[in-house]
């Protein structure tokens, strides 16, 4: 009798551990994805922002320039910053 | 009369049929016992072998940041196809499509097939997008399957190049401080056990034996703003000056950290193909030069420190010549009378080397070793070179007189910013570190806070409009700095032609926060010496990172208009 409960509990118990094992391995592999999308992004993210791109951009087409050396005032504060 | 004889024959036929049945049934009763009993772990094993497997689970390498969390180096996943040589070969007809989604000559398919034959597993093509990887799998060729690797890509390319380095392709560091910190960035597989059908694929995951553990994450001291700025101007400024190469380093005086080094030629860490072994060298750490006059203010440190000289003490640089034994020192020009402070500001050989004459040379030596001339930085870096400073005790006076002025000693490039991080930081050295620093570390008194303060006024000096560095300048900064040119040693002789150029320096100079180095190895012809190749690098790097660390000008005045080195920048 008790050989028969045990053995039926093995059964059970292996089928409810390769079912969450199924689980895991599904979550894992969403894990992944989101990891290689956000790797994709990055890099990305790595390429718009490229210090060369923005730097061209900003001169080409938005015509920003670093301000000539007579036109820079320097504003102190209030309560006399360094120097 | 034949009823006996007939049932005879049936009783001798029956113990015949019986016989034999039981002999038939012990002989399998006796096969399976032998089976189920005697051989059977043997059997269990040779029967999981054949669809039980063990494989690894990737996990990926920890990702490098910069200081402000920007990714210089991160790994994603793709996927890599491989076969099992065995099954594969029986889906011959199927090849042509298969090299063909993945851009493989079918020949030499077909001879990495045979040369692994009787293997379990074959790479056929590693690193392939996971797009490609789906249409290859979507085939159903048989034998064909999939392993999840991790790739490293660095975003900003050849800008971090030496600094990040980089990795094989089996992920393991092989340059940079992805070799230097490879056991921490360096992920552990972990390990599944799994079933496979008989073309194996995975039918079903048994258990993970260990679970796949990723690498850690590691945070830079670069700042990948300054880094990029250093890069654009080294760049130009080796095509400008058609220089061999150029190194650059930027150090936070205040705790040693490196915020950007740059070597130039440079090279793509991405692009594993056009790898040459000669370009990935990191010049600021391998290579060591002989400083020039950029070490002049560390033997005037020896001077003020022994008390024997202030800066105002006047020392006769004329002729403008100096005879040691056969060999003779000599300035651009005759300056006269100089104090000690114009020793900096006109880089007088002569004078320094008088200066030099009439300390003990201990003193020197041990000025050069505290300041930490000829050994290592703990940078950490591969193949980092600690100098080379000759012990006293083989000195003769025209060593002395040489090593006044930067001659007779080699250096590196962070060496010489790390010796400057001591002037800049009122005589206490700190180590410096290529990883963010988040605590304070001890530092190392090497000179007293006044020797440094008023080594720092005569570099201002020489940065000053009468002094060698002043396309150093930073409008509305003060900085103070020290140009440095040497002819170069070739096969232990001074090349007439080929210089190594240097500046080094720090801004603001009431209260330095930034020290900087920058070296050009054999500029051109026309320009060549380190007051016109580095120290206009110098200035434009140092105004850009000034300005992006928000550090409050010192200089506020109006714009002056003899500064136009400086003046001149603001455009670019």
């Amino acid at each position: 009798m008790l050989v028969m409960l045990t053995a039926m509990a093995v059964v059970t118990l292996r089928h409810q551990s390769r079912l969450l094992f199924v689980e895991y391995q599904s979550l894992q592999a969403a894990r992944d994805s989101l990891n290689i999308e956000w790797g994709k992004l990055l890099l990305e993210e790595g390429a718009w922002s490229e210090h060369r791109r923005v730097e061209t951009l900003a001169r080409d087409r938005l015509r920003m320039a670093t301000p000539v050396a007579r036109r820079v005032v320097i504003v102190k504060e209030q309560r006399g910053a360094a120097p | 009369m034949s009823r006996g004889v007939h049932t005879g024959t049936y009783h001798v036929r029956y113990w015949i049929v019986l016989t034999l049945l039981a002999s038939g049934l012990v002989v399998i009763g006796a096969r399976a016992a032998y089976l189920q009993v005697v051989v059977s772990d043997y059997l269990q094993r040779q029967g999981d072998a054949r669809y039980l497997r063990i494989v690894t689970d990737n996990a990926h390498r920890g990702m490098i940041l910069d200081r402000n969390g920007e990714p210089l180096g991160i790994s994603t996943p793709v996927e890599s196809v491989w076969v099992h040589p065995a099954t594969f070969v029986n889906s011959r007809d199927r090849w042509p499509a298969l090299t063909k989604r993945l851009g493989l000559s079918e020949n030499e398919l077909e001879r990495s097939v045979r040369r692994a034959h009787g293997r379990e597993f074959m790479y056929v093509k590693r690193h392939v997008t996971p797009d490609v990887a789906k249409r290859v799998m979507a085939m159903g060729i048989p034998g064909v399957a999939l392993q999840r690797e991790y790739r490293r890509y660095y975003p900003t390319g050849s800008v971090s190049g030496h600094v990040v380095g980089f990795t094989n392709i089996d992920d393991h560091g092989q340059e940079g401080l992805e070799l230097a910190y490879d056991h921490f960035l360096r992920s552990t597989p972990g390990k599944k056990r799994v079933l496979k059908d008989l073309y194996g694929n995975v039918v079903e995951t048994v258990e993970s034996i260990s679970l796949p553990m990723a690498g850690q994450d590691l945070v830079l001291s670069i700042d990948r703003r300054i880094q990029y700025l250093a890069y654009r101007e080294l760049k130009a400024a080796i095509e400008t000056y058609n220089a061999r190469a150029a190194t650059a380093i930027v150090l936070d005086a205040h705790t040693g950290e490196v915020l950007a080094m740059v070597n130039q030629p440079g090279f793509n860490p991405n692009n594993r193909a056009n790898l040459r072994s000669t370009a990935f060298r990191n010049r600021a750490v391998t290579d060591v030069f002989e400083p020039g006059s950029t070490l002049k203010p560390f033997t005037i440190a020896v001077a003020l420190e022994s008390g024997k000289y202030v800066p105002d003490t006047l020392i006769n640089t004329a002729p403008g010549e100096l005879q040691i034994g056969a060999r003779t020192i000599s300035d651009h020009r005759d300056y006269g009378w100089l104090s000690v402070a114009q020793v900096i500001e006109k880089s007088s050989n002569v004078g320094a080397a008088k200066i030099a004459l009439a300390m003990n040379k201990n003193h020197i030596w041990n000025m050069f070793r505290n300041v930490g001339f000829g050994g290592t930085t703990g940078s950490r870096l591969p193949g980092e070179s600690s100098g080379l400073v000759n012990a006293p005790s083989r000195w003769v006076p025209i060593d002395q007189a040489n090593v006044s002025f930067g001659y007779g000693i080699s250096v590196t490039a962070l060496q010489l910013a790390r010796a400057y991080g001591a002037l800049a930081n009122d005589g206490l050295m700190l180590p410096v570190t290529l990883l963010r620093r988040d605590n304070p570390v001890r530092a190392r008194k090497v000179m007293s806070p006044r020797t440094a303060r008023q080594i720092r006024e005569m570099l201002e000096l020489a940065v000053s409009r009468t002094g060698t560095g002043r396309a150093a300048q930073v409008l509305h900064y003060r900085v103070a700095g020290k140009t440095g040119t040497v002819h170069k040693l070739v096969s232990g002789n001074y090349a007439e032609d080929r210089y190594v150029a240097s500046f080094a320096g720090m801004a603001p100079a009431s209260n330095p926060r930034l020290v900087m180095v920058v070296t050009v190895d054999e500029p051109g012809e026309q320009k060549h010496f380190g007051g016109q190749t580095a120290a206009p690098v110098f200035s434009r790097v140092m105004a850009g990172a000034l300005r992006l660390l928000n550090i409050p000008p010192d200089l506020p005045a109006q714009p002056v208009r003899w500064a136009a080195p400086a003046g001149s920048n603001e455009t670019t």
